[in-house]
């Protein structure tokens, strides 16, 4: 790729194959760590080079680094004690860690957080649902109803009762309706209480998000492809 | 074999029993075998309104206890050529006295007699409401125009459609008063059918005639000449299945709610 010096580091003249690469960019210090040696071998050898690596920019400015394991699984810990071993040398912090490999909880958690739940049916009095990932219902949330999702909440008919998006923390979470006249917004742990007196008119086609003052504001539906592009998700990545 | 049709509400007093009432009397008059079961122990009225209360010598609990049998309990209405009976509920006992299980048992035995047996719910949403839906093949919910009724009609109609025996509920609404509608100081018909989004089966004034009769024991509907008694007709025949528009409460003056619930009839059949 343009941009990248490609610095080789290793100067411990030994035939064996080389574990760990590292690659200086722009942006600091890439590490290609193999996938096929024992977990051990690897960070021994990380150790030592980064050791060597150490001793040239004793004074140097922060780098940061971003580590490649491949198709290698790390637990917690594993990942920890990598983490601990780039932290002692000086002048280097952790930016990331990438594996292209996760479990198979992991990846089902990820497929629910990401996924779009459709859901047909008329939320009524009484009622809550809830799911992982965004909702989007196709019906009503009747007053005394309640939506929750951990994503995002589309409602394609009326929002009168009560939507709770981005319930484990997600403030960029927004909540969009057919009609808009819901008892209460809530987006992770911000709450917007329905105005005491509302008008008939106008609250067709809205979306609730949390605005830069950490409050939720209503307003047209359309203003989210600049508040929120991200919501664009045509191909889904990591 | 017949059908069972509880008639329920979640809010008191909107008007289950006199709808149980005038529904039941309606069908028999229409040539239909009916039996009236009042679910509502402890606070019995539906023998009140037709009338039969000096005819009681066994009640539902009796009967569930196996005092006596069902044909035993079933008090005849004179009225009607042997197609019209009530199975009272008890006064003496509390509404724990009976199981779901044993609604069920019971409602079963009686719809092999009956083309109808009407099952009058009380409030709420405990252990009565369990009993009355347990036997069902139908729910009729009745609601009134005010926003508390719709929100617990509401409620009612998230539990019934969680009940696998029973067809989508369908609704009454009960006591309008069109000049309170047309000044918009009571919910019209058009948003209460939007906001509960299930099928009208009709929809009855609030009439003075209604009270004064049953007060007689006799319900409304056995007066031909009345709007209310029109209106319960009217439901009792959609009820076998036959299409029939609905009434105008008012007759000229009202034209635009007609026209609505026109065209809400008009979506539905
Ligand atoms: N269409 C009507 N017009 C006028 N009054 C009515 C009408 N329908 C019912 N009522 C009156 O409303 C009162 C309550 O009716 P009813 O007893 O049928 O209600 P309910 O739902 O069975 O009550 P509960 O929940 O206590 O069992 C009665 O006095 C009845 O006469
Ligand atoms: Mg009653």
């Amino acid at each position: 790729m343009f941009g990248e010096i490609f610095v080789e580091v290793n100067v411990v003249n030994k035939p064996k194959k080389q574990y760990v690469a590292m690659k200086g960019t722009k942006d600091g210090l890439t590490l290609h760590l193999d996938d096929t040696c024992s977990y051990d071998e690897l960070l021994k050898e990380l150790d030592e080079k980064l050791a060597i690596n150490e001793t040239d920019e004793q004074d140097g400015p922060f780098i940061a680094v971003r580590l490649h394991v491949g198709n290698r699984y790390l637990t917690h810990e594993q990942e920890e004690r990598l983490r601990a071993i780039i932290r002692a040398k000086k002048n280097l912090v952790v930016d990331s860690i990438e594996s292209n490999v996760m479990t198979k909880q992991e990846a089902l958690e990820w497929k629910r957080k990401n996924e779009i739940v459709s859901v047909a049916k008329i939320v009524r009095s009484g009622q809550v649902l809830h799911v992982k990932g965004d909702l989007l219902l196709i019906g009503d949330v009747n007053p005394g109803g309640t939506v929750i999702a951990s994503g995002n909440i589309f409602i394609m008919g009326a929002l009168r009762g009560i939507a709770h998006a981005g319930y484990d923390g997600n403030r960029q979470a927004i909540i969009a309706a057919s009609i808009m006249k819901p008892t209460q917004l809530r987006i992770s742990d911000v709450m917007n209480r329905a105005p005491d007196y509302r008008t008939d008119e106008g609250n067709e086609m809205e979306c609730a998000y949390i605005d830069e003052n950490d409050q939720i504001v209503v307003d047209r539906l359309q203003l989210l492809t600049h508040l929120r592009p991200n919501l664009t998700r045509l191909e889904r990545s990591f | 074999m017949g059908e069972a049709i509880v008639i329920t509400s979640g809010k008191g007093g909107v008007g289950k029993t006199t709808t149980t009432a005038n529904l039941g009397t309606a069908l028999a008059l229409l040539g239909k075998r009916v039996c009236l079961v009042d679910t509502d122990i402890g606070l019995r009225n539906l023998d009140v309104i037709m009338g039969l209360e000096n005819r009681i010598i066994y009640d539902l609990v009796d009967v569930v206890e196996g005092r006596c049998a069902v044909q035993k309990a079933l008090v005849k209405d004179k009225r009607f050529d042997d197609l019209l009976y009530l199975l009272p509920a008890a006064q003496t006992s509390d509404k724990s006295a009976v199981t779901p299980e044993q609604m069920k048992q019971l409602i079963d035995e009686l719809k092999q007699d009956y083309d109808y047996v009407l099952i009058d719910c009380p409030a709420g949403i405990e252990q009565g409401y369990k009993n009355a839906v347990a036997g069902a093949d139908q729910a009729i919910v009745v609601t009134t125009p005010d926003v508390s009724a719709v929100r617990d009609a509401d409620r009612i109609i998230g539990l019934l459609e969680k009940e696998e025996n029973i067809r989508p509920p369908r609704l009454i609404i009960n006591r309008i008063r069109s000049h309170m509608v047309k000044n918009h100081d009571m919910l019209d018909i058009d948003e209460i059918v939007m906001h509960l989004s299930i099928d009208l089966l009709g929809i009855i004034a609030d009439d003075d005639n209604v009270i004064k009769a049953s007060n007689n024991g006799e319900p409304i509907v056995l007066d031909p000449n009345s709007k209310a008694s029109l209106a319960y007709r009217n439901i009792a025949r959609r009820l076998l299945g036959e299409s029939v528009p609905l009434l105008s409460l008012e007759d000229e003056e009202n034209k635009g709610l007609l026209a609505k619930i026109k065209k809400f009839f008009g979506v539905r059949s």
